[in-house]
C-alpha cells in the first residue's frame, strides 16, 4: 500500500466515524462538531483527488460560513434532540439491517473483479491551474446554468423573506388630529346608578 | 484565453430571458403597489407570460438549435409544451385570483413571482440538452413549489406538506444527482446528445451505466410521482392551499413529461430494454394503487392526488411502449425495434397535454367554489352542486367524465390513442390491465357525479366568482368536450412536434 492509498482509507475512515457520529451523538453541539469534522475530512479526500477548488471551497464555505452559523443557531435555540428523535433508538435496529442489506447489494454490484473501473491515467501537467480551469469553464461553456443557479439563489432568497416577514411591526404613534377633536362623551361615560339602601 | 469560445446565440432563449427580467421587473415594482387586491402584478404576470408565448412565437424555427454549448435545445417538442405551459401557467394565475386575495397570508407580490420564477424552471427542464441543466431546472422549479406550499403560515397542515415535500425532494434530488454522477462516470459527458452518441458506439461501462440508470429513474419516479415514489403526492396535494395544488398538479406534468422524453429517449435510447422493465413496473403499480386508493378518500384534493398518480402510470405506459423487443428467428437475439416509437410518444404528449388541461379545469372548480374562510375541498361540499348551480355541476361533470375516460370527451382519446399504441406494442396483457384499473378508476369519479345530482345540498349559498373566472373554467370545460369531439388538433400538433424534434 502506498502512502496516498493509505491516507485514503485514513481519512475515509475518519470520515465514516464522524458521519456516524453526526446521527447517533446525543449532543446536538457535537454532532454538529462532528459534521464539521465530517466536511474537513471531505475536503481531504477531495485534495488527494487534485480537486484543490472543491477541497477550497468545502473548508471555506461549509466549515467557515454555514457550520459556524449551524452551530450558533443550535447553541442558541436549546434543542432538546432526546425528544426529537424518541423514535431513533427503536428504529434503528430495522434501519441498520436495511442500510447494511443495500450497501452489501451495491457492493456485490459495483465490487466485481471484472467490472471494475480502471483508474485515471489523465496526468495535470505541471503549471495548469485547477481553479483557472474551472473559471474558465463556468464562464463559457457552463454560463447558462451558472446564471440560472443565481436565480435559484435569488428565488431562496425571496422565499425566505416570503415566508418570515410578516409586516411592519405596529408602533404605539398616536394620531394628533384624533387627539384635538376629541369630546368629552368619547373618554367618558356618565353611568345611571339606582342609589343603594341599606 | 477565451480563443476557441464562441458567444451563444440568444435568440432561441428569447423567452426565458424576457422571464426573468420581468420577473425581477415584477419584484421590484410590487414593492411601490398600494392596491391590497395587486391587480398591477397579477395584470403584469398575465402579460409576461402572453409576452412569452408571443416570443416563442416569433422566434420560431423549423429546425433543431442548439446553443450555450449544447446545454440548452430548442425543437418542435420544447415549442409546443413550451406554449401549453404558458397557456396553462395563464389560468392557473386566473383561476387562484380570488382565492390568494381571499387569504392575506397568501395575498403577496412573492405569490406571483415565485409562480414565474417555478414557470422559468420548467421551460429550462422542457429545453435542457445537459444533466446539469436538467438538475437546475428541477431545482429552481422545486424550491419555488416548497415556498409557495408553506405560503399560508396559519395553517399546520400547508407547512407539514412543505416539510415533506422539502426533504423528500431534496432526498429526490440526491438519488437524480447520484444517477447522473455514475453516468457521467461511465460515458465521460454530461450533455444529452453527446451520451446518447457514446452509447451507440458501445464505449461505455456497462455495469455502471446500468447502476447509475436505476438511480436516475428513482429520482425521476420521485419528481413524477409514481409508485412506489409516490407518497409524498397525496400529502402535499391535500396539505397546500388550493391554489398551489392547482400549479403543483398541472403545468409540472408538461415538464416532467419533457425530461423524461430528454433523458431518457434522447439520451438513454440504447438501454431501453433496461430502463423499459423498470417503467412498467412502475406504471402498472401506479394505476393500481392510484386508482383503489382514490376510492377510500373522502376529501377531493387528496383523491385527485391518487388519481394523479395513476394518471402518470398511464402516461409512462405510452412511452415505455415506444421500443418493442422482438426474437429475431436467425440468431436467437432480441432486437429492439422502434417502429412504433413515434406514435407511443406522441400518444404519452397527447396524454399528459390532455391531462393537464383537465386537472386545471377540476381544482378550478375547487377554487370556483371555495371562499374567504371556506375550503370546499371535502367531497361532501360537492353533494347537490346541481341544485345550486345547475351550469357549473355540467361542467365539473364532463371534467370528471373526461377524467375517468367516458367517450366522447378528450380523457377518452388520450386513453384510447396511449391503449392503441400499448397494443400495437404488442402488450396486450398491459392494455388489458390498464382498461380494468381505468373501469376501477370511473367509480369514483362517478361518485362525484352522483353526489351532485343525487344528493341534497350541504350549504344552500349561491356559487359566487368573478365573471373571468365564471368564463374561463367555462371555457375549461367546454375545451374538455370540444377536443374530445375533435381530438386530432391536438393530436396532430403533439406528432407533428415529436416527428420534427426527434432524431433517429
Amino acid at each position: 500500500m502506498d502512502f496516498q492509498t493509505f491516507v485514503f482509507y485514513f481519512l475515509s475512515a475518519i470520515l465514516v466515524f464522524a458521519a456516524l457520529r453526526v446521527i447517533t451523538a446525543r449532543n446536538p453541539v457535537h454532532a454538529a462538531l462532528h459534521l464539521i469534522l465530517a466536511f474537513f475530512t471531505c475536503g481531504g479526500i477531495w485534495a488527494l483527488l487534485q480537486a484543490e477548488f472543491l477541497a477550497i471551497a468545502i473548508i471555506l464555505v461549509y466549515v467557515g460560513a454555514v457550520m459556524v452559523l449551524f452551530l450558533f443557531v443550535v447553541m442558541m435555540l436549546d434543542i432538546n434532540l432526546d425528544r426529537i428523535r424518541q423514535g431513533f433508538w427503536n428504529y434503528l435496529p430495522l434501519g441498520a439491517v436495511l442500510g447494511l442489506l443495500m450497501v452489501m447489494e451495491m457492493g456485490l454490484v459495483l465490487g466485481n473483479k471484472a467490472l471494475q473501473i480502471p483508474a485515471s491515467t489523465v496526468v495535470t501537467p505541471p503549471g495548469v491551474s485547477n481553479v483557472k480551469e474551472i473559471g474558465k469553464m463556468m464562464f463559457t461553456d457552463f454560463v447558462y446554468p451558472f446564471e440560472l443557479a443565481s436565480i435559484v439563489l435569488l428565488v431562496g432568497m425571496i422565499a425566505a423573506i416570503a415566508l418570515t416577514w410578516r409586516g411592519r411591526k405596529k408602533s404605539k404613534y398616536v394620531n394628533p388630529n384624533q387627539q384635538v377633536f376629541v369630546k368629552a362623551k368619547d373618554r367618558l361615560r356618565v353611568l345611571q346608578m339606582p342609589v343603594e339602601k341599606d | 484565453m477565451f480563443d476557441n469560445f464562441v458567444v451563444p446565440n440568444l435568440q432561441p432563449a428569447a423567452p426565458e430571458i424576457f422571464l426573468v427580467v420581468m420577473a425581477s421587473a415584477i419584484l421590484l415594482i410590487d414593492l411601490f403597489i398600494k392596491d391590497s387586491r395587486r391587480t398591477v402584478t397579477f395584470a403584469l404576470s398575465v402579460l409576461t407570460l402572453l409576452g412569452c408565448a408571443v416570443i416563442q412565437f416569433l422566434t420560431w424555427t423549423p429546425d433543431i438549435t442548439y446553443t450555450f454549448s449544447n446545454m440548452f435545445v430548442d425543437d418542435q417538442m420544447a415549442d409546443v409544451l413550451k406554449l401549453f405551459l404558458y397557456l396553462a401557467v395563464v389560468m392557473v394565475l386566473f383561476y387562484s385570483r380570488a382565492y390568494v386575495v381571499d387569504r392575506s397570508e397568501m395575498n403577496k407580490g412573492e405569490y406571483y413571482v415565485l409562480t414565474l420564477f417555478a414557470t422559468l424552471g420548467m421551460m429550462v427542464m422542457i429545453s435542457a440538452n445537459n444533466f446539469v441543466t436538467v438538475y437546475i431546472g428541477i431545482e429552481l422549479l422545486s424550491l419555488s413549489l416548497y415556498a409557495m406550499v408553506a405560503m399560508n403560515r396559519a395553517s399546520l397542515a400547508a407547512s407539514e406538506a412543505a416539510m415533506k415535500y422539502f426533504v423528500l425532494g431534496a432526498l429526490a434530488s440526491g438519488l437524480l444527482l447520484y444517477g447522473m454522477s455514475m453516468i457521467y462516470g461511465a460515458t465521460g459527458s454530461l450533455e444529452i446528445t453527446a451520451i446518447a452518441e457514446v452509447l451507440r458506439n458501445g464505449g461505455a461501462n456497462g455495469n455502471l451505466l446500468i447502476f447509475g440508470l436505476i438511480f436516475l429513474i428513482a429520482g425521476m419516479a420521485f419528481k413524477l410521482g409514481v409508485v412506489p415514489f409516490h407518497m409524498w403526492i397525496p400529502d402535499v396535494y391535500h396539505g397546500a392551499p388550493t391554489s398551489v395544488t392547482l400549479l403543483i398538479g398541472s403545468a409540472p406534468k408538461l415538464a416532467a413529461f419533457a425530461i423524461v422524453m430528454r433523458l431518457l429517449v434522447s439520451g438513454l435510447f440504447p438501454l431501453a430494454a433496461e430502463w423499459q422493465n423498470m417503467l412498467i413496473i412502475m406504471a402498472v403499480l401506479s394505476m393500481a394503487i392510484g386508482n383503489l386508493a382514490a376510492i377510500a378518500q373522502t376529501n377531493i384534493k387528496r383523491m385527485l392526488a391518487y388519481s394523479a398518480i395513476s394518471h402518470m402510470g398511464f402516461m409512462l405506459l405510452g412511452i415505455v411502449s415506444g421500443v418493442v423487443g422482438s426474437v429475431d428467428p436467425v440468431t436467437g437475439d432480441i432486437i429492439r425495434d422502434a417502429r412504433f416509437a413515434l406514435n407511443a410518444y406522441s400518444s404519452a404528449m397527447f396524454y399528459v397535454v390532455s391531462y393537464v388541461l383537465m386537472s386545471l379545469g377540476t381544482f378550478g372548480m375547487i377554487l370556483l367554489m371555495s371562499r374567504s374562510g371556506f375550503e370546499a375541498d371535502t367531497l361532501d361540499d360537492f353533494k347537490g352542486l346541481n341544485q345550486r348551480s345547475p351550469w357549473f355541476a355540467a361542467i365539473m361533470m364532463m371534467l370528471m367524465f373526461s377524467m375517468a375516460g367516458i367517450p366522447f370527451f378528450i380523457g377518452f382519446f388520450a386513453k384510447f390513442t396511449v391503449l392503441m399504441a400499448v397494443i400495437a406494442a404488442g402488450y396486450i396483457w398491459f392494455a388489458i390491465v390498464a382498461v380494468l384499473f381505468s373501469l376501477i378508476g370511473a367509480f369514483y369519479y362517478l361518485r362525484v357525479v352522483k353526489l351532485m345530482y343525487f344528493d341534497a345540498p350541504q350549504d344552500e349559498t349561491p356559487i359566487a366568482a368573478d365573471a373571468d373566472m365564471r368564463l374561463l373554467i367555462s371555457a375549461n370545460g367546454i375545451a374538455v368536450a370540444l377536443f374530445g369531439l375533435f381530438p386530432q388538433v391536438i393530436m396532430t400538433l403533439c406528432a407533428f412536434s415529436l416527428l420534427r424534434s426527434l432524431t433517429p
